[in-house]
């Protein structure tokens, strides 16, 4: 019986990421404020099914009551989150915050399933960041021109870099952690934040070379001090999201052709100086060769995919926890491992209309500045998902970048969560605005309709 | 293109106007038909609206959009490619835990001989215990291995494809409900049943190894070694086999473990680097054999030619046919010794030669360095040199395939147990080892070695033979030992299979081994 519901609900999760992903590209293509809504909703009832059918899988292969008693707080939070935003910003962005509670939904999913004493500690630093971003579309528009304080951002950045390199704990060759009242903080997923608003402010406020020449200092002393920190894959997401800002900033095709040159030369410097960078470039090269040394992570998360297949193994039904730090950066891995390629691949489109959702609403933005913001950090979201599903399937070199809202971690979770919110309070804006804006329209289009009734009587 | 022109004062614009009362004001006044007047203007705003942003589209973010677009469509196509294409030759990995875990979900597929013997199954009793039979007994023992005490030879080759099942996904669903296993699929070998079976009966309890293949293909169609053991007795048996005292090794392949002096059938290799050292005038090359061939630097040194014939003036040709010792030796003194060694490692020496099974890789220690002593005796396939069966199967089916090796294969398909075919194994790689006129003057050498030489056992007018013996010389324990060599193809010009023989503690090649040969080429090209 285990097994049939187990089959039967493997191919419904598979049914209900595909509708989901499609209703979300069907978004897209859809104008009409009703059209969106009823939309959102119904992508929103998927998600619910789906967290609702693969935690009673969870339950009914293990017969642990855990599952239970963790789900059903899930699923008051989906509930009340969602309705929380509605009667605080009525013009809130549902689909964005439709895709956030599934990659939540899909991680503690994951997570539980791994090692339930994490997931716990993920879900409680979720609730807690939940309701700490409830403010920043308020201060956001509070505040509103934040690129005066640009050169502060600059500062925290490098001061917390600095006292990272300075008192920070090594992990896997990289240092990139502090340990502050008991909590270990992973500054650089912070950093990246401040860094986008300096970079953006500095960007936008300064025009001529001055510009260019001030970000090029603050995006080189951050990547220094990353570099020292051995924490690579931070300095490649920071340069990165800096020259796309920098080339969508001043709309010159050579600041793109030149980042793309020097990180090339950066990446050969690198390969020499740090040993850890080469273990991984020949992991990636030919991880088969050595399996139980250099390759090992990556083999195995290749054959966790690869036995996985496009159906899966169905949850409990594969070994994801041969993966070593599966939780982490492998979580893709287990997805596919488990709930099966195509669960896997409709995450990735769902992660691509994210980005391009994101793109979007810094396209629609009128201020220069949070056109900046929107773009770098969209572009930081997007290297990461790169990073870090591509590393997992060995399409680039692994990493350890994390999954936003899915991997393991509490600063990646709550620095995700910040992000979703800062294009919440875009959106919410922008959206007063044009709400405004159409009402003028439309009354001074009544009042010609009604001077032309007028007329014709 | 208000937007950018005035972008700074309109930032602000909705603030200042205080959106949420205005909002809220909006929302008392709704009436039904001022919703549905609005919907309409709100659509045809909307039409406008569209086109001014299309206008205003900010081309490098839309540029951005597609390019990281671009970046994860290649990353799903990636990954499909990997589900679809890579994934099942790596899982096979003794690496991937997930293999031996899902196995107990089905049950282990049958392994077939490429004529449909079944030469392995699982046999569920009622009480729904599993067992493994082997139906083709000692004779298949050593290239289908076992799957009880750790696993060997195909059993662990295939262990991926025996433990999943391909049978349709509706039967598959039904027996999941029902809890029944499925059924393991079925690995077809390349193995030929009879041919097999003939070459572990010729070996007759001597210790030794015949491997046959086909060199157009590379498809290897018999693999026997001997001595050998009982796979269905092999739990009972275990302690007695791997016990010290027993000095037989049945549990090694000699086909692909066993290392031996290859002796006289080196000397085709000496042959083709005399070739390429004189690639205009080798015809010329012509040696006077006064049955023996001293050392320049040191007397006391000397190889013989065998039973102290005097072979007089031979060329190169017959100084393969008659396998003259001295000719080589004296090859062996003057060639150029790096290029032989880079020669040599063509051929595998010093490298794995890895199908799949356990296998060791050939040796070549040969250098400019060494003594004119072990040159001499490496000219003869002596010395220090070594080479396994199926290593020497490779070097005369790339002489047989116009210089071109296909890397030998011993699994050709994956069915379910249904019958659908799951996956078919490719021919393997093509190796050039050697020009076609090279390999053709090798063949013409091979062939006199069965029409005037040494293989004359060979001799018969149903095909044409071309072949090379070899009787190298082991210290065993202090006693001086003969193991018979012969190596060969037939037909001559269409080459369906070729052989390698090797017998320990025989007679020479052209009597032990050859008949042998006789025998398996009788049976195959009938
Ligand atoms: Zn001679």
């Amino acid at each position: 019986m285990g097994n049939l519901f187990s089959s039967f609900a493997k191919i419904i999760s598979i049914l209900l990421m595909l509708l989901y992903s499609y209703g979300l590209f069907r978004n897209l293509s859809i104008d009409y404020r009703e059209g969106k809504k009823k939309l959102s909703g119904l992508l929103y009832k998927i998600l619910l099914l789906l967290h609702f059918i693969s935690y009673a899988v969870l339950y009914f292969q293990t017969g642990n009551l855990f599952y239970i008693y963790f789900y059903l707080p899930q699923l008051l939070y989906f509930l009340l989150y969602p309705l929380i935003w509605k009667k605080l910003y009525p013009f809130y962005n549902e689909v964005l915050l439709n895709n956030q509670c599934l990659f939540l939904a899909l991680g503690w999913i994951l997570l539980a399933r791994l090692q339930e004493a994490k997931a716990i500690k993920q879900f409680a630093v979720a609730m807690a960041a939940s309701l700490l971003v409830l403010v920043i579309p308020y201060i956001v528009d509070k505040i509103w021109d934040f690129q005066k304080f640009r050169y502060i951002f600059a500062g925290i950045g490098i001061v917390s870099l600095l006292l990272v390199l300075v008192l920070g704990t090594v992990n896997f060759g990289a240092k990139m952690s502090v340990s502050l009242f008991g909590f270990r903080f992973q500054a650089s997923e912070f950093v990246k934040l401040s860094f986008v608003f300096s970079i953006a402010g500095i960007l936008s406020e300064e025009h001529g070379k001055e510009g260019v020449i001030h970000s090029a200092c603050v995006a080189a002393l951050h990547g220094i001090i990353l570099v020292l920190c051995k924490d690579l894959g931070s300095a490649l997401l920071l340069f990165i999201s800096y020259v796309f800002m920098l080339y969508v900033a001043r709309n010159q095709l050579l600041y793109l052709l030149a980042g793309g040159l020097v990180s090339a030369l950066a990446g050969i410097v690198s390969y020499g100086l740090f040993s850890h960078v080469r273990t991984r470039v020949y992991a990636f090269i030919d991880p088969w060769r050595d399996m139980a040394g250099k390759g090992y992570q990556i083999t195995q998360s290749l054959f966790a995919i690869g036995t996985g297949g496009f159906l899966g193994l169905g949850l409990f039904q594969g070994l994801p926890n041969k993966i070593p730090i599966v939780e982490n950066d492998f979580i893709f891995s287990a997805l596919s491992e488990e709930m099966g390629g195509v669960v896997a691949i409709c995450l990735i489109l769902i992660c691509l209309s994210c980005f391009m959702q994101m793109m979007m609403m810094g396209r629609d933005m009128e201020s220069s500045f949070y056109k900046l913001v929107a773009l770098g950090l969209s572009v930081i979201y997007v290297i990461q998902v790169i990073l870090t599903i591509g590393g997992a399937i060995k399409f680039v070199p692994s990493t350890g970048v994390t999954l936003p809202f899915m991997s393991y971690g509490g600063s990646s979770l709550i620095s995700s969560f910040i992000v979703f919110a800062l294009f919440q309070s875009l959106f919410i804006i922008q959206g007063q605005e044009d709400e405004v804006e159409m009402e003028e329209d439309a009354e001074s289009a009544e009042e010609q309709e009604m001077e032309s009734e007028e007329e014709d009587a | 293109m208000r937007r950018e022109d005035s972008e700074e004062k309109k930032s602000r614009k909705g603030k200042e106007k205080n959106p949420e009362n205005k909002i809220n004001k909006q929302r008392e006044k709704q009436t039904e038909g001022r919703q549905q007047a609005k919907r309409r203007r709100e659509e045809a705003i909307s039409e406008t609206k569209l086109a001014m942003i299309r206008r205003k589209q900010n081309r490098e973010m839309l540029g951005i959009v597609y390019l990281f677009a671009l970046i994860f469509f290649a990353m799903i196509v990636y990954f499909c490619h990997f589900i679809l294409f890579q994934a099942e030759d790596k899982m096979a990995s003794p690496y991937n835990a997930r293999i031996d875990y899902l196995a107990q979900k089905t049950v282990r597929g049958e392994i077939q001989t490429a004529d449909g013997m079944v030469i392995a199954k699982t046999v569920t009793k009622e009480d729904g215990t599993e067992s493994r039979e082997y139906p083709g007994g000692a004779a298949f023992a050593h290239p289908v291995g076992y799957s009880v005490k750790g696993k060997t030879g195909i059993e662990s080759l295939g262990n991926y494809y025996l433990t999943n099942s391909g049978i349709n996904p509706l039967q598959k669903f039904m027996n999941e409900i029902e809890n029944r296993k499925n059924p393991g699929d079925t690995l077809v070998t390349s193995l030929d049943a009879d041919l097999q079976k003939l070459a572990y009966s010729l070996l007759d309890g001597r210790k030794g190894s015949i491997v046959c293949m086909e060199p157009s293909s590379g498809r290897i169609l018999a693999m026997a070694s001997a001595p050998s053991f009982d796979p269905n007795q092999l739990q009972e048996n275990w302690d007695s086999l791997i016990s010290e005292e027993n000095t037989d090794g049945n549990l090694v392949n000699r086909a692909t473990q066993g290392l031996y002096p290859p002796g006289s059938t080196f000397k085709l290799l000496m042959a083709l680097e005399y070739i390429r050292e004189h690639p205009t005038d080798w015809q010329d090359f012509s040696f006077k054999c006064k049955g023996e061939y001293v050392d320049p630097s040191n007397p006391a040194n000397v190889v013989h030619c065998y039973n102290g014939e005097v072979h007089g003036t031979v060329n190169l040709e017959s100084a393969i046919a008659q396998s003259c010792n001295s000719a080589f030796a004296f090859i062996g003194s003057e060639i150029d010794v790096n290029r032989l060694q880079s020669l040599a490692e063509d051929f595998y020496y010093n490298k794995d030669l890895s199908i799949g099974l356990p296998s060791k890789a050939g040796q070549f220690s040969l250098t400019a360095d060494s003594p004119t002593w072990l040159k001499m005796q490496s000219g003869i396939g002596q010395g220090e040199t070594l080479c396994s069966p199926l290593q020497n199967l490779c070097m005369v089916s790339a002489i047989a395939n116009h210089g071109t090796l296909i890397y030998p294969t011993i699994l050709s398909e994956v069915k379910s147990k249904e019958g659908t075919a799951v996956h078919h194994f490719p021919k393997g790689e093509e190796i050039t080892l050697m020009s076609s006129s090279e390999s053709d003057a090798l063949k013409q050498f091979m062939r006199s070695v069965v029409t005037e030489g040494t293989a004359s056992a060979l001799k018969t007018k149903a095909y044409q033979v071309c072949g090379k013996t070899g009787s190298a010389q082991v210290k065993e324990g202090g006693k001086l030992k003969t193991n018979a060599w012969f190596v060969g193809f037939a037909p001559m010009d269409n080459p369906k299979l070729a052989v390698s023989v090797l017998v320990e503690d025989g007679d020479t090649g052209g009597k032990t081994a050859a008949p042998l040969a006789r025998e398996l080429f009788d049976l195959y090209l009938k």
